[in-house]
């Protein structure tokens, strides 16, 4: 892996913050917010796969929703090639679109149902322009091959496919615009352990054949490790640590991030590990801790991570952690 | 699709039947002896079996009924009790001013109802939601005697510029249909809303905004489309509770339609012209069961293929 001075960067997040109002029982009480993405920054690299890693509602998917406009996040700056996308206006943001694509986690919802495939390639085509008229039959079945379909899908509708093949049905329609960015929704969390492995390696080849930059999400470790090349593991809507894959998963600073890992099912039986086994829930976004988010379960808390908040800092070249005491684990 | 509505016009004519029974049969517990109210007060018994034997009242019921199975599917609907004129040549006139009637309300009610159910569901939990939904609730709440009576008061007595009743031009359906469609229309605008939220969560709605799909596209194409389903489902009962009020609506603004003639039949015990319309009622309502069947295999392809 080359180092990071030397790429270029495509998406610069800065200070990305997102909340969500939710309705009070009074009217008298101030309004609460939830705050599902609470001030992240990082880089992303042209033609890198960085996944955001962490449980369920640590705002992973929020980011790439923000990131993409769907929801308009509450405050930042999000950096692509250079120019803020979020100061971008409506027509602006429509042309950038072709630029920036989706895979979503349910194959089964992220198509419509009422669309044939064609319909459903074409009108990406069509919106971005990015293809002659004539021209895009012959392009319908380029993409179809690119993601192993037979041509007969064309007329077909997204219900007389398997999972797999309407998530294959979902990267044609992401590739059919050109995009430079794409960011996978918890992409292959929906499908069976084989087809994950399918659709990863068809992933990976088309960002080879491509030049594709990839956003990963996922809650699963074993498919982050097998696709990334570096990894960002959020905790309550922050970033805890971001490294070279390999760097986070040999030597893991952060107490959440050693925790998570340890949960990785190992299929030797005989080997013994150390398991970190965290207690109690994850706080409410509504009211996150102060100080280190994590210090409610966190094993090694003290006083000053309950008062003060840990910034991101780095420890190893390119490899941050956000703890008073990543030192201790080095 | 064609097999499909050659089965479903087969599976009508047991509903016909059906009704022709059904009809006939609670004629005849109906309070009321024709052939006395015919005689008038005060005839001798003689008369009054005279008339029976005219009309075949004497006979067994079961004949009487096929008799008049067989004469209906002939065309033949009997002759009026009280003016003796064919049925069917009165109801062939009145049939079309109800049809009229109903196209217009239900007109209403999709047109109405689609457009307030699609703007509240663009910004839920907006003020122009909570409007829209306000005069939806009370859309539904009230009754159609009294919302007709208040429309009547307000453009044609105070503002004067609708006709009171009657059914000579074009003016003349707005307030009747108005009142027809109103509660039909609030019905779907709520069915709309809430079809329409659920299919705006969706992640291919997600998709297509991610598509750089415009907005307004969005909401008919990848929106509506998806949402029509249940509301089609709605209309088409709707459709229903439709000819029921026409009854209703043709009272209130003096319209001769079928469902007045209805009325007015029962008032005189004119158990032919009584049958006729109900069974010509329940003939249109069949079929329109029919076209929404159809339009809803239209709409939704997955149910052909399964």
């Amino acid at each position: 892996m080359q180092a990071a001075a030397d790429k270029k960067v495509l998406l610069e997040v800065e200070h990305l913050k997102q909340y969500f109002p939710v309705k009070t029982d009074s009217l008298f009480k101030p309004k609460a917010y939830v705050q599902a993405v609470d001030d992240i920054s990082f880089k992303l690299y042209e033609g890198e796969t960085l996944s955001i890693v962490g449980e369920s509602g640590c705002g992973k998917s929020t980011t790439g929703r923000a990131i993409l406009r769907l929801d308009e996040p509450t405050d930042g700056k999000v950096y692509y090639s250079g120019t803020d996308i979020l100061g971008l206006n409506k027509k602006e943001m429509r042309k950038l679109r072709g630029d920036l694509q989706v895979i979503f986690q349910d194959p089964f919802a992220s198509l419509n149902p009422r669309q044939t495939v064609k319909q459903i390639l074409n009108e990406a085509m069509a919106i971005q322009d990015v293809v002659e008229k004539s021209k895009r039959m012959d392009r319908m079945l380029e993409l179809l091959g690119y993601v192993g379909l037979p041509p007969e899908a064309l007329d077909r509708y997204p219900h007389e496919f398997s999972g797999g093949q309407r998530q294959r049905i979902g990267i044609a329609r992401a590739l059919a615009v050109n995009p430079k960015l794409i960011i996978c929704d918890e992409a292959v969390s929906a499908l069976d352990v084989s087809i994950q492995a399918q659709i990863l390696n068809l992933l990976k080849k088309l960002q080879k054949q491509f030049g594709l930059t990839f956003l990963f999400i996922s809650h699963d470790l074993s498919v982050v490790r097998h696709i990334s090349d570096r990894v960002m593991v959020m905790y309550l809507g922050k970033v805890v640590e971001i490294a070279d894959k390999k760097d986070l998963f040999d030597t893991p600073l952060h107490p959440y991030t050693r925790a998570l890992l340890s949960s990785i099912p190992v299929p030797n039986p005989e080997l013994k590990r150390e398991r970190i086994i965290l207690r109690g829930d994850v706080p409410s976004p509504i009211n996150p801790p102060n100080g280190c988010r994590f210090h409610t379960r966190c094993p090694f808390a003290t006083e000053k991570c309950k008062t003060d908040e840990p910034a991101l800092r780095e420890f190893d070249p390119n490899h941050f952690v956000s703890c008073h005491y990543a030192e201790k684990f080095m | 699709m064609l097999m499909f509505i050659l089965r479903r016009l087969m599976q009508t004519i047991p509903v016909i039947i059906g009704v022709t029974f059904v009809v006939f049969f609670i004629m005849q517990l109906v309070p009321g002896d024709p052939a006395v109210l015919l005689a008038g007060e005060g005839a001798s018994k003689e008369t009054i079996e005279a008339i029976r034997e005219q009309l075949g009242l004497n006979r067994p019921l079961l004949v009487q009924y096929f008799d008049y199975l067989i004469s209906v599917f002939r065309g033949d609907f009997g002759v009026s009790l009280k003016n003796s004129q064919p049925v069917l040549d009165e109801i062939l006139v009145r049939l079309p001013i109800t049809i009229e009637l109903a196209f217009f309300s239900i007109l209403i009610t999709i047109v109405l109802g689609m457009a307030a159910g699609i703007i509240s569901a663009i910004k839920p939990y907006s003020l122009k939601d909570t409007m829209v939904m306000i005069v939806a609730l009370l859309g539904i709440s009230l009754p159609s005697f009294w919302f007709g009576l208040m429309l009547m008061y307000f453009f044609s007595v105070k503002l004067q510029i609708l006709p009171v009743a009657g059914w000579d031009s074009f003016l003349h359906v707005i307030l009747p249909s108005l009142t027809l469609g109103a509660g039909g229309a609030a019905i779907v605008a709520r069915m709309t809303r809430s079809s329409m939220l659920e299919v705006i969560r969706q992640d291919y709605i997600r998709t297509a905004r991610a598509k750089g799909v415009r907005e307004s596209l969005i909401i008919y194409k990848h929106g509506l489309r998806n949402a029509l389903i249940p509301v089609i489902t709605v209309v088409g009962l709707q459709f229903g509770a439709l000819l029921g009020g026409t009854v209703l609506v043709e009272s209130i603004f003096a319209i001769n339609g079928l469902g007045r003639m209805i009325v007015d039949s029962i008032r005189m015990r004119d158990l032919p012209m009584v049958q006729g319309g109900v069974l010509v009622a329940s003939l249109v309502f069949v079929v329109v069961n029919l076209i929404v069947d159809v339009l809803y295999r239209f709409f939704n392809k997955r149910i052909e293929l399964n």
